[in-house]
């Protein structure tokens, strides 16, 4: 047990935590809890351990909520970072339902975080920079008067460096957007390249809102005519001229000239897509290509070599005269003397195509040029403020929801035996789902720490039996509407690492399926889905090998929002 | 909680290991950190760091590597915390934090995590509650030597240079056991603000902000009460208007928790019972607003003949401080193009010296007057780099690689937002002991100082 203080709290703390009967007594619970926060013998470390444990306290009432939270208010401007933080994420969870008085802690912790980020402790300032990143995520125009204490100084490690462009870029508004503009474009010629480079990509990020400063800022950085300048803004021109169609006319005006400075995949590639999407407005755009075509032997990158195929014919469907001889030679070279097969394959495949006809052709090659639709779905969404609250003021910020998803299942892949070879009734049939929706998915298992066991194999005779003997405990319904991909629900359950054990065919009426999971105190839980003829609604039956509610609502709240989710993608 | 906790040297040797929960791996782990530490990608912070199923957390101080290890999603800002008062605590058992004298007293540190941390959980890092408990004896390694010179922070030096007691003593070990009678009780008060700021090209200000501490360290008995008064001035926050003109304000304020702020609102008063060792009594921070002129002011005339490549910086620093003081220990840096090997200067007095480092020109003042003008021109030879076609002398745009020029310099006697310690007192427990000794100072030093070519 931490040392708290003095015998007293120690004794009203076990009187709390460890005593059952005062535990199943709500109201002396209460009392012991309010004692507890009375104590002001506390040291720092004692308060973050009592904030801590305040976490898993549920208020009664709104009224005890206040109350709760007016006795806590001191805890708020201690000098203790910790103990600030963790008197945050305590007021950010017990107020969830309270979004304006989350709104108003984001406020009140403003000035201690912007604090640590100017600390001197290198350390301290990178995590408050995480912290800031998560709160931007909910709240981006949170810091944005305070943009200038986000300026990377000379001396600081590049990883800070990093972040604070990172935030920079998020706390963008239409104040501060010449400053900040002006700000990494001095970064976008420090005398480090990966800076340099982050600085610009940074520069392209913005640039989707605030497009002519951007690409006005980016030309004049391809006057520089240094290498690893160029070759970045030239892919952040084509990254933007995707997303933003209406700056396609300033882009194709800065890039001729561009070419001799670039010497890298990356940006050859880059340079090459634009000529060949956009070629017609850029008047040089043959001969450039053609000057590829004539080193096409020395390219070392196959990369390079298939996008040329592709630029090439697209420009010869728009300029053909200009092009005809040069994609002629191309394709000789490509078939009958490039030695990877995947460029070789390419340029047979056109060459097929072109003796089938132009407008075969044209039929094909025709794609869109750009589709700013995307630019919304990449953004990620203004997340709500609850669903990191309990990641803030731990290690989840500091890592990245990415990494810490792969270190905790590395953690939980530890823990579980070897895989079956998979049945080929369900054979899987690659990532159906895009990256961002399966991170959501991922987010829900935290809830009431349930932990379900990955790769869990049951058999279906072994579930068969177990469910006929198994009375059902919870039964519920969800509306829902119209078709969907079973193989979509099947990939978002094995993501929380719900097996599934039978599916019906997509379009079957009526369509089941029976799904089984299993914590890890060995609690199964199996499930059947049943969707009404009508479409309208699905019903969810559980069983529970052994009565325990808590872990049931839980489960019952994960396969909730698992089903939630997959609506939201389908419609 | 902790796991294991461990100190490196800055190479990496271990210096100190202590496994508190015994389930996460042996010694190895100290060299598993440092390899991972060194091979590490560039854009990937090291403060935390994981390798199976262990998060590694590490501060650097005094060249020393202080790492946690745990294996619970526990809070980041908590260890960040705990790791800074250890290496305090260390710093004021041990007279200061270092190699040398961690090697010397591996026993007394020992002793300090056993009571610190039980079985990875926080006891106290109360020195009043530690005192208790330690026995052991802190090994001094040499008698204070005059020239025992290093950070700026070293309390009670006016300066670096400066050669007058107690420049060394206070970096004797705060808490030994000894009791020493003839020892002098002394008390040494800091208010140390680092200042940050950043001038565009063309000389307007860009950015300015400073952070200052008022740090504390006493050697006298805990129990003595001590009354610090501040500038009664001064004022905190946009709206608060104290005293007749303009007064001396700062943006935000914070304070120790054992600071007593009952005369605070009324005269400026901060009331507490310090104990033993070293304490930030208060921190507080100013932006945008300072008071008093920049201290520095650069002007920068860049001639840039493209066809030949020779390129003529001419710099003159004006120091905008009040006439009596002066600025110590001020080196101006400039990073240079690409392929810069050699340099012709002139500088504008004898005892500056300036020197090509690392494809950078560093300019060093020894000491530079209030008020006082200096000026140096250099010459180099910048290698054809490609470009738009040259043509002939242009003063327009500078060669890429002549980067900003970042000041660092030390203010002694002096803060950048105004504040000044009006007085100390001490009403004391008398034990027959002479009065004690009180240094006070102000100091103001450069965090991050640059200028726009």
């Amino acid at each position: 047990m931490p040392y708290l203080g003095s015998e007293d709290v120690v004794k009203e703390l076990k009187k709390a935590l460890c005593n059952p009967h005062i535990q199943a007594d709500r109201l002396r619970y209460r009392n012991v809890i309010q004692r507890v926060i009375r104590m002001s013998k506390l040291d720092q470390w004692g308060q973050a351990e009592v904030l801590n444990f305040l976490l898993r306290y549920q208020p009664r009432s709104e009224e005890e909520l206040f109350d709760i939270l007016n006795l806590l208010d001191s805890f708020l401007k201690s000098g203790s970072p910790g103990v600030v933080m963790g008197a945050t994420k305590l007021f950010l969870i017990l107020a969830k339902k309270f979004p304006h008085v989350q709104t108003d802690v984001l406020v009140r912790v403003k000035g201690p975080l912007l604090a640590a980020c100017s600390s001197e402790s290198r350390e301290l300032c990178f995590v408050a920079l995480c912290h800031v990143r998560q709160i931007l995520h909910s709240l981006p125009g949170h810091f944005s008067s305070h943009y200038k204490k986000f300026f990377c100084s000379y001396s600081e490690p590049h990883y800070i460096k990093l972040q604070k462009v990172e935030v920079l870029c998020e706390l963008v508004n239409d104040e501060n957007v010449q400053q900040v503009l002006e700000e990494l474009r001095g970064y976008c010629t420090d005398v480090s390249a990966d800076f340099a480079q982050a600085a610009i990509f940074a520069i392209g990020s913005i640039a989707r809102t605030y497009t002519d400063q951007c690409v006005q800022i980016l030309t004049e950085l391809l006057g520089l005519r240094q290498e690893h300048i160029t070759t970045v803004v030239v892919q952040t021109f084509r990254d933007l001229v995707w997303l933003c169609p209406q700056c396609t006319e300033a882009v194709c005006q800065a890039l001729p000239g561009c070419e001799e400075n670039i010497q890298d995949s990356e940006g050859k590639q880059a340079l090459i897509w634009l000529l060949g999407v956009h070629g017609e407005r850029i008047p040089n755009a043959p001969y450039v290509l053609e000057d590829f075509v004539e080193n096409v032997k020395s390219e070392t990158f196959p990369a390079v070599k298939m996008e040329l195929l592709t630029a090439s014919l697209r420009l010869f469907l728009s300029r053909p005269a200009e092009c005809q001889d040069m994609l002629g030679r191309l394709l000789y070279y490509c078939i009958e003397e490039e030695k990877d097969m995947a460029v070789r394959d390419r340029g047979l495949f056109y060459y097929r195509l072109l003796l089938v006809g132009i407008d075969e052709v044209k039929r094909i090659l025709y794609s869109p040029k750009s589709d700013p639709t995307l630019g919304l779905l990449e953004d990620p969404a203004e997340r709500p403020v609850n669903s990191w609250a309990s990641d803030f003021n731990t290690l989840v910020p500091v890592y990245g929801k990415s990494r810490w998803a792969t270190i905790s299942k590395c953690q939980g892949a530890e823990r579980c035996g070897p895989e079956l070879p998979q049945t080929s009734s369900f054979a899987a049939s690659g990532p159906l789902i895009p990256e961002e929706n399966k991170e959501r998915v991922q987010e829900v298992p935290d809830s009431g720490a349930l932990m379900l066991v990955p790769n869990l194999q049951l058999t279906a005779d072994y579930f068969e039996k177990t469910w006929l003997s198994l009375k059902v405990a919870h039964q519920q319904v969800l509306p829902w509407q119209g078709e969907f991909h079973p193989d979509t629900l099947q990939m978002a359950l094995q993501v929380v690492n719900i097996q599934t054990i039978a599916m019906s065919r997509a379009g079957a009426r009526p369509w089941k399926a029976y799904l089984s999971a299993q914590d890890d105190t060995g609690c199964l839980f199996l499930t059947e889905l049943l969707l009404k003829p009508e479409n309208s609604e699905m019903q969810i039956s559980v069983k529970q090998n052994e009565t325990r509610t808590e872990t049931l609502n839980s489960f019952i709240s994960v396969l909730e929002t698992v089903i939630g989710t997959i609506e939201e993608i389908k419609s | 909680m902790i796991s294991q906790f461990f100190i490196l040297s800055s190479k990496g040797d271990p210096l100190i290991y202590k496994d508190f929960r015994g389930d996460s791996g042996g010694r190895d782990v100290a060299e598993l950190f440092y390899r991972k530490l060194t091979g590490l990608p560039g854009d990937e912070s090291p403060v935390v760091m994981h390798h199976e199923g262990r998060h590694f957390i590490h501060i650097r101080h005094s060249g020393l590597y202080l790492v946690v290890t745990t294996s619970e999603n526990v809070s980041p800002f908590g260890l960040l915390e705990l790791l800074s008062r250890l290496s305090t605590l260390l710093g004021d058992y041990c007279g200061s934090l270092g190699e040398g004298t961690i090697s010397r007293n591996v026993a007394l540190v020992y002793e300090l995590l056993d009571e610190v941390l039980d079985y990875g959980y926080v006891q106290t890092t109360s020195t009043e509650m530690l005192r208790n408990f330690i026995q052991t004896e802190a090994v001094v390694s040499k008698p204070f030597s005059l020239f025992d010179l290093s950070s700026v922070g070293l309390f009670g030096a006016e300066t670096q240079q400066s050669k007058v007691a107690p420049s060394s003593a206070a970096s004797r070990p705060v808490l030994s056991s000894r009791s020493d009678q003839s020892q002098k009780n002394e008390v040494f008060l800091d208010v140390v603000e680092r200042l940050s700021v950043l001038l565009a090209s063309n000389g307007s200000l860009l950015k300015v902000d400073v952070q200052g501490e008022i740090r504390l360290k006493s050697f006298l008995p805990s129990g003595s009460e001590m009354r610090i008064g501040l500038t009664e001035e001064f004022c905190v926050g946009k709206s608060e208007l104290r005293g007749y003109g303009p007064g001396i304000r700062v943006d935000e304020v914070s304070f120790h928790s054992s600071v007593n702020l009952d005369e605070f609102e009324s005269h400026r008063i901060l009331r507490l019972q310090p104990p033993q060792g070293e304490l930030t009594v208060m921190r507080y921070q100013l932006s945008d607003d300072l008071p008093s002129p920049l201290p520095f002011r650069l002007f920068p005339s860049v001639q840039w003949d493209r066809g030949s490549g020779r390129l003529q910086v001419y710099l003159k620093l004006r120091c905008d401080l009040p006439l009596k003081s002066q600025a110590l220990n001020v080196r101006l840096h400039l990073p240079l193009p690409r392929g810069v090997i050699s340099l012709s200067q002139e500088l504008s007095s004898p005892e500056q010296k300036a020197e090509l480092a690392e494809g950078a020109l560093r300019w060093d003042l020894p000491r530079v007057q209030g008020g006082s003008q200096l000026s140096g021109l250099f010459q180099m030879d910048v290698p054809r780099t490609p470009g738009p076609p040259s043509h002939g002398l242009s003063t327009s745009a500078p060669p890429l690689g002549l980067g900003p020029a970042s000041l660092s310099f030390e203010l002694p006697r002096h803060t950048c937002s105004g504040l000044q310690v009006r007085f100390l007192r001490l009403s004391f427990r008398p034990c027959g002991n002479a009065n004690p000794h009180k240094w006070v100072r102000h100091l103001s030093h450069s965090d991050a100082y640059v200028i726009r070519i």
